[in-house]
């Protein structure tokens, strides 16, 4: 008895120090049988391109009025039609994807590093920082998510930049939590213990040995959250809180055309809406079918 | 169970505490002086002084939250910069038409979803199943104010079936009331429909995966007990769990959703504050939805416990 247990404990840290090897995320089989993730992927790719390549595309300068063009139904020369100021409504839906893009993709890019730099101190650290971090986690979860994200504007002061950091701020808790449930779980695990036993710092334990194993979970998070995020800006600058004007934005450019719409100028707020809509749809398409993919068990759901 | 409520109400006691402190910091970090932000220029500096005195501004930052709160804990949460009202009243005078706002959104999303959310799951593969599968995608995917606007653009410009907005009292027109209702609630309940339809439909499929059902059919229950006394008690359980949290999806939804539709509710008030720089009426109302959402989650937690019987709280 005596001998196996030590040839046990002197045996583990060699054979168990090697992380097991995260699976591969994807591969054409898998993707090919998900046709949601290629039209997801698909639409984004396409607008990405589209808000990179607008003032290749867009003829007309978004910002600029032309009195004379003022109210024109959808025709050849105005897809979509113009708005009051005489501006190309597709136009400013093309450019307004820069906007939307650039949020969605900055926010959740400050909500993913903050939440899981606090997620993996509580769950790594526990203790004291574990007690403060879900503290302060319970009370960013106690406010509905666009209400915190509309507070922090409108106290900062609305505008692009703020806009982002609001929205950002809001992620941080889904990181924070996932990540922490996620250490608490990997971290007693024998490859773990293996790396400290074998002299490797508390940091480097962290990002090369845990982090490479909790991050399918994160990357579906952080794509359902993108359409979060597009969503929220969206709103945020519906009421007058994003990006000011003549900034083209979608949420603004909806609310602009509402105050056409008894007039019959319905054309107006369709561009933007769709946009919103099918970049929205996209990036839940695109999360939902990443899940599946990365966990073959909520398949059906 | 006991020992379980008395800790989560005392573990809300310090959540509470943070978001309150949050929200009193806000205020703090808006660019500008206090006095300004609170009473608009004034270029009389003894004015200033006298008001910074008078609002306790002079004090240190903890001594200010430390009144804030004392004075919110008697009701009183000052008084609106634009109309002089005091925002605790401003706030209840609009309350019902919120909640009849919030309660009929509710009732319709459940009314909806719940029963496409068991045809779904039940006859795979049909049309039912198409609609409880691809709906909840899309219903989260519009945000309420292009659904309102095309709903408005559809049934009040188009077919002039409902008004386009405003708000009549029940007490005044109970038929004029409900008809001035329909649209709004519909454009508010739809994120939220979708994903009660979602979870409808998955946790009835999760359900009538588990083995007791297995053992339901095996002694010969006729398929419609299987599913309704057995499947769908289950499937209940994580339902309500979400449901709960659609409240919050309410909340926030109100405020664009009364918007839109001139509602005269929190939410709107709640926005034309904020474009008018209200800031007490703004803080107030943050602070409310908070400490609701708050509750809400409470109750929704409690609830879980007691319905789910494998679950043990010491």
């Amino acid at each position: 008895m005596a001998e196996t247990a030590a040839a046990r404990t002197t045996a583990a840290p060699v054979a168990l120090s090697v992380a097991p090897k995260p699976r591969r995320l994807f591969s054409w089989r898998t993707v090919r049988r998900q046709p949601r993730f290629l039209i997801g992927a698909t639409f984004i790719g396409f607008l990405i391109l589209l808000a990179l390549a607008a003032p290749l595309i867009v003829r007309t300068d978004p910002k600029v009025s032309h009195p004379d063009d003022g109210i024109q139904r959808p025709s050849i020369h105005h897809l979509m039609g113009t708005d009051d100021l005489g501006r190309d409504v597709l136009g400013r839906a093309i450019y307004g994807a820069r906007v939307s893009l650039a949020v969605g993709l900055i926010a959740v890019g400050i909500g993913l590093i903050t939440g899981v730099t606090l997620g993996m101190t509580a769950g790594y650290k526990g203790g004291w920082a574990d007690l403060l971090i879900l503290r302060v986690i319970d009370a960013l979860l106690a406010f509905p998510a666009l209400l915190l994200a509309i507070s922090i504007t409108s106290a900062l002061g609305p505008n692009l930049r703020n806009t982002m950091i609001a929205i950002g701020v809001v992620a941080i808790p889904i990181y924070a939590r996932l990540t922490r449930g996620q250490v608490l779980q990997v971290k007693e695990r024998e490859y773990i213990e293996a790396a400290r036993t074998v002299g490797a710092s508390q940091t480097r334990v962290a990002f090369r040995h845990i982090l490479p194993n909790i991050l399918n979970p994160l990357i579906v998070q952080a794509s359902l959250s993108i359409a979060f995020a597009i969503l929220a800006e969206a709103s945020l600058s519906f009421l007058g809180l994003g990006a000011q004007p003549p900034t083209p934005t979608w949420g603004a450019d909806i609310n602009h055309a509402r105050d056409y719409l008894s007039n019959g100028y319905w054309w107006m707020s369709l561009g933007p809406g769709l946009a919103i809509l099918l970049t929205v749809f996209s990036f839940n398409l695109l999360g939902d079918s990443i899940r599946d993919i990365l966990d073959p068990r909520l398949r059906d759901r | 169970m006991t020992a379980y409520i008395t800790r989560r109400l005392l573990l809300m006691i310090p959540v509470a505490f943070l978001v309150s402190v949050m929200i009193f910091m806000l205020l703090r970090l808006t660019p500008g002086d206090p006095i300004t932000i609170l009473f608009g220029e004034e270029p009389d500096p003894t004015v200033i002084a006298n008001l910074r005195h008078q609002y306790g501004l002079d004090r240190p930052i903890p001594i200010q939250y430390a009144n804030w709160i004392g004075r919110f804990l008697h009701g009183d949460m000052g008084r609106s910069l634009r109309t002089r009202q005091p925002v605790t009243e401003a706030i209840l005078t609009r309350l019902p038409a919120t909640l009849e706002l919030g309660l009929a959104a509710l009732c319709f999303s459940l009314l909806i979803s719940i029963p496409i959310g068991i045809l779904s799951a039940t006859k795979r593969n049909s049309v039912w199943d198409l609609v409880g599968t691809s709906f909840p995608l899309l219903g989260v995917s519009i945000p309420n104010f292009f659904s309102g606007i095309m709903l408005i653009l559809l049934f009040s410009l188009t077919f002039r079936i409902f008004s386009p907005g405003g708000y009549v009292p029940f007490k005044v027109d109970a038929g004029q009331n409900l008809k001035h209702l329909v649209l709004p609630m519909i454009a508010l309940a739809t994120p939220s429909l979708a994903i009660n339809m979602r979870f409808m439909r998955s946790g009835l499929i999760d359900a009538l995966g588990q083995e007791y059902i297995r053992v339901a059919r095996a002694k010969g229950l006729g398929e419609r007990a299987v599913v309704v006394r057995h499947a769908l008690k289950n499937a209940f359980i994580p339902f309500v769990t979400v449901v709960g949290l659609q409240v919050g999806a309410l909340l926030e939804g109100a405020f664009i959703t009364e918007t839109i539709f001139l509602w005269p509710g929190v939410g709107r008030l709640a926005v034309d504050s904020i474009g008018g720089r209200d800031y007490p009426v703004v803080q107030g109302i943050v602070l409310l939805s908070a400490l609701s959402f708050m509750s809400v989650n409470l109750i929704v937690d409690l609830l879980y416990a007691f319905l789910d019987p494998r679950i043990k709280y010491g």
